[in-house]
């Protein structure tokens, strides 16, 4: 996985400006920036003298969990990285995979958590930001942007701020540098009132032949530092902080959040493009968490070469910043290149077109050491290894909980009818409709999208200059998660293998976020263990390589962990734009039938988060029938022998069967009889949920032709009307499409307006 | 039929209007906003996007660059100018088309595919030109609610420089009677909010956007 990123976080204390006398012991100052005494010894060992305050800033930031991923690079290692089409794997800005025609498509996700639980509209611009210029310093050009949200439930009027200031900060960074947002999700749910999630995932198109590694190589070429200005902001914000859980006095952490400009990353990102088509760049990387100091150590690194820096010719915001300032500001829009001597010139010449800042700031040495100086002066010089690799890596102590930790609270009484349940879950603001947030979204801009959200399980891009087309999707059922771990996390990974099926598209890669709790402590040390080794057979599984990725630990409030979150991003190809199918029916009088392993249960459920029944345990998904099930969904899209085809997910059967029904305008009349012969009850048949569960829709016999090979189709009715019927024993159910339409349709915008 | 496309920093529409224009019919290239000259181009697009940031007020730097100054001059010498959202802002801006653009009624940004039926009577003018009454073209803005004095709206309603209206209950911001787009008084430019540029596929749902451009080359002929 990569070390470099953007993301930031709050809270804990730990400031590079000391704390204010107070006439008790003050703590020492690798204390206050994070480190613990055993690392403190640990780099004075390496430096063989005590670190300056320069060199103690940059040590504590690059052995911060944030950039060492100290508690989680083990585990990290049980991940599958390898395949055909991977271009570039872990280690990289992004990952990227080959998709034809000397193309390849590169990815990531990233958070931006604790910045934007602290300041939402730039904490999730910024990390919109960030992870654009982890795509295009690979050279791609970015395409796509989605993003997967999760705030505490909407009647709290924190989780309606945040929610509203992060889909703003999104919008406004995505939309004005011309990137479509084009899918995404948002889950509501209680753990995240105090540390919600913003997660961002681009996707980028490059040609082969001009992407850049990060690694610095050649020694006496020059350093180049494009984009922005360095001023004061961010500082210590991204590492020490986002490694630290959030807790009172968050507000006064304001200062290190950074403030995002689109508009100077547009004129970067240009920029770049351009000196990476003109062949003027040895190597590119971003600027994100940890600033100058990471970019650097993390270049020389892996080119294995050492790196220095003059400080007094870095261009900045404020005039008396000092060393430490500059190599830890977390400024945005600033990328560093390393370049050939003789083409400076070029490379500042084309900068200047684009009217965004370069300045030659240092060189690479062959001594392997990061030398910082300030003019002539020396302020700083520790050995690349020592900082990038040095830090100790932890094993995790982990402990199962001995029972539900994570509380219940009913809103739906068990004995609502089967219709009024049905209104509930669809109403449910994890499962309505998220129109009032993508509309905010450009999810156009590239002439690319074949399949606009909401309209397809996942988004679809053409790609033209491939002749070729990508579909993308990203999940991550947090709350099926924290039931099981291990079985939650195979879930995520199916789902998004299932909406890529249905898109018509087969596997690449993928990418994924990992959003836990302190891993200090046991239970989350225990999810964030079980879930990898869920990601990591399930990846295996499905021979799909994971090409990058990202660590979020701390994302614990007073009340506790978040539920573990693993989100997962997916990228696969299919031969055309066009042939993706759409999830809603299409036509009156079209069969519908039930394909793939699906056997509900209420367990993990959105019926029972509202009824107060959540607990322990959930049953463990057969990834091979999945598997099949998915690859007979994918040929048939392909083949055009679907007219529609849509995952079932959060809310069961039902609700599945009616988000078909509204997207179309067209009803449905379905019998579960055949359903409930696997064993379920007509409430389990109706709402539970599991994986591996598709609705297609089309003529009875091509439907019927997807049986066999382990792949089990049930017919289930017609398309037609204009109520969607149910015939589920007794809970069958008759509920008018309208009816269902406004609860699902209107339920977010209709609660955040009203409150606006 | 050769297009010019102005690009200023910020413009993020650009390439699709390229693309637009091609499909539409004829050559197309990108004006940097540093040129004074355009060059020998038919006619110009002021692409979608946000020019300098749009961080004074959407179009409000772009109007002095260069490149404007002598669409200013083509303008007036009769060449047919498009300007697609942002550059509508740009060209209203540059008092090159009446009225102004303010913050949408709903204080968001907007994306959805709207209706918008063509306005006008005079056949001839650009926009009006199309036997398609009616378009299905995309929105996407946070800027776009068209404004003009009550008089100035008379005017423009009389001297049918209206040229496109959002269909009934489409109004996706709160715009002065419904208008998506108008022209100036001689009918050589046109500005619009939605973007014909992103419908003129199949795949992006719809092809009446092509209509729109066309109706501009139409307007040399």
């Amino acid at each position: 996985m990569t070390p470099a990123g953007a993301d930031a976080g709050v809270d804990g204390g730990p400031s590079l400006t000391p704390p204010p006398s107070t006439g008790a012991e003050q703590p020492a100052a690798y204390e206050v920036l994070g480190l613990k005494e055993a690392e403190y010894l640990l780099i004075v060992e390496k430096l063989g003298r005590e670190p300056n305050g320069v060199e103690l800033a940059m040590f504590s930031l690059l052995w911060s969990e944030h950039c060492a991923y100290k508690h989680s690079r083990k585990l990290l290692r049980r991940l599958p990285t390898e395949g055909e089409r991977v271009v570039m794997g872990p280690g990289e800005n992004a990952g990227a995979v080959d998709v034809g025609g000397g193309h390849a498509v590169a990815f990531k996700v990233e958070s931006h958590n604790h910045p934007s639980a602290v300041e939402p509209f730039e904490g999730a611009a910024t990390g919109v930001g960030g992870i654009l210029r982890d795509v295009f310093a690979l050279g791609a050009r970015p395409i796509a942007i989605l993003d997967s949200l999760r705030f505490g439930e909407l009647d709290s009027l924190r989780s309606r701020h945040l929610l509203d200031g992060a889909v703003r900060g999104i919008g406004h960074y995505g939309n004005s540098i011309g990137v479509p947002n084009v899918g995404g999700e948002i889950y509501f749910e209680a753990p995240y009132e105090h540390n919600c999630l913003v997660n961002a995932m681009c996707v980028g198109l490059a040609k082969r032949d001009e992407m850049v590694r990060a690694a610095a190589a050649g020694v006496g070429n020059a350093i180049v530092l494009m984009g922005a200005s360095t001023g004061r902001d961010g500082i210590g914000g991204a590492s020490v902080l986002a490694s630290a859980e959030l807790g009172e006095g968050d507000a006064a952490k304001r200062p290190t959040v950074q403030i995002g400009d689109p508009f100077e990353e547009s004129k970067v990102l240009e920029c770049c493009l351009e000196l990476l088509g003109k062949g003027l760049l040895v190597s590119l990387q971003d600027l994100g968490a940890a600033g100058l100091t990471s970019s650097a150590s993390e270049m020389a690194s892996a080119g294995g070469v050492g790196i220095e820096i003059d400080v007094a010719r870095v261009p900045l915001r404020e005039a008396d910043m000092e060393p430490f300032e500059i190599m830890v500001s977390e400024s945005q829009e600033r990328m560093l290149a390393v370049v050939e001597p003789d083409r400076v010139g070029e490379v500042i010449a084309v900068c200047e077109k684009w009217q965004t800042g370069a300045a030659e700031i240092g060189k690479v040495t062959d001594d392997g050491l990061v030398r910082v100086l300030r003019g002539a002066e020396v302020v700083g010089e520790m050995p690349v290894e020592a900082l990038v690799d040095g830090c100790p890596l932890y094993d995790l102590e982990p402990a199962a909980p001995e029972e539900w930790i994570y509380g219940n609270r009913v809103t739906l009484g068990a004995d609502v009818s089967a219709a009024e349940t049905l209104l509930a879950l669809l109403a449910a603001p994890s499962i309505a409709s998220k129109r009032w947030a993508f509309e905010q979204y450009d999810s156009i801009v590239g002439s690319r999208t074949a399949r606009r959200p909401e309209s397809a399980d996942a988004a679809v891009l053409a790609i033209p200059e491939a002749d070729s087309a990508i579909a993308i999707a990203i999940d991550g059922n947090g709350r099926r998660v924290a039931c099981d771990p291990y079985a939650g996390t195979v879930e995520a990974v199916l789902e998004c293998a299932q909406n890529l099926a249905c898109a018509g598209a087969e596997p690449l890669g993928l990418t994924n976020c990992l959003n836990f709790g302190n891993p200090e402590k046991p239970t989350p040390a225990w999810q964030l263990d079980r879930s990898v080794q869920g990601l990591a057979d399930t990846c295996e599984a499905l021979g799909v390589p994971v090409v990058g990725g990202n660590v979020s630990l701390y994302n614990e409030g007073p009340e506790g962990p978040i539920y573990p979150t693993p989100v997962v991003g997916m990228v696969g190809e299919l031969p055309d734009a066009g042939g993706a199918a759409p999830s809603a029916f299409a036509a009156e009088g079209d069969a519908i039938a039930l394909v793939g392993p699906f056997e509900p249960t209420l367990e993990g459920s959105e019926l029972a988060k509202q009824r107060g029944e959540l607990g322990p345990g959930l049953p463990q998904p057969d990834v091979a029938a999945v598997a099949a099930a998915c690859a007979a969904v994918r040929d048939a899209v392909r083949g055009g022998a679907l007219a529609s085809a849509h995952d079932v997910s959060d809310g069961g059967l039902a609700c599945a069967l009616a988000e078909c029904a509204i997207g179309s305008g067209l009803g449905c009349r379905v019998d579960l009889q055949h359903l409930r012969e696997r064993g379920c009850t007509p409430e389990e048949a109706l709402f539970g949920e599991g994986t591996g569960g598709f609705v297609v829709s089309g003529e009875r016999e091509r439907l019927e032709a997807l049986a066999g090979d382990g792949v089990a189709v049930l017919y289930l009715g017609r398309v037609g009307g204009n109520t969607i019927e149910i015939a589920a024993g007794d809970r069958s159910l008759s509920l008018p499409l309208a009816d269902a339409e406004t609860a699902w349709g209107s339920s977010l915008g209709e609660r955040l307006e009203a409150s606006a | 039929m050769r297009w010019g496309i102005v690009q200023f920093p910020g413009s993020c529409d650009e390439r699709d209007a390229l693309r637009a224009c091609g499909l539409a019919g004829g050559e197309a290239r990108l004006i940097w906003h540093e040129e004074g000259e355009l060059g020998d181009v038919d006619a110009v697009v002021v692409p979608g996007g946000f020019s300098y940031g749009d961080y004074l007020r959407a179009g409000a730097i772009a109007r002095f660059s260069p490149a404007m100054e002598a669409v200013a001059e083509f303008a007036a010498a009769g060449g047919p100018v498009l300007g697609i959202c942002n550059g509508f802002q740009v060209l209203c801006e540059a008092g090159l088309l009446p009225g102004a653009l303010l913050v949408n009624e709903g204080m968001r940004f907007v994306c959805r595919q709207v209706d918008l039926l063509v306005d006008g009577p005079n056949s001839h003018d650009m926009g009006g030109k199309s036997a398609h009454r009616r378009l299905s073209i995309p929105a996407k803005h946070g800027e776009g609610r068209y404004w003009a004095p009550a008089e100035m709206l008379d005017a423009l309603e009389a001297n049918g420089q209206v040229a496109f209206r959002y269909a009934p209950g489409q109004n996706p911001n709160g715009s002065a009677r419904e208008i998506a787009g108008v022209r100036n008084e001689a009918g050589n430019v046109l500005g619009l909010m939605p973007h014909p540029e992103h419908a003129v596929d199949e795949l992006s749902g719809s092809t009446d956007g092509l209509r729109v451009f066309e109706s501009v080359a139409g307007a040399l002929a």
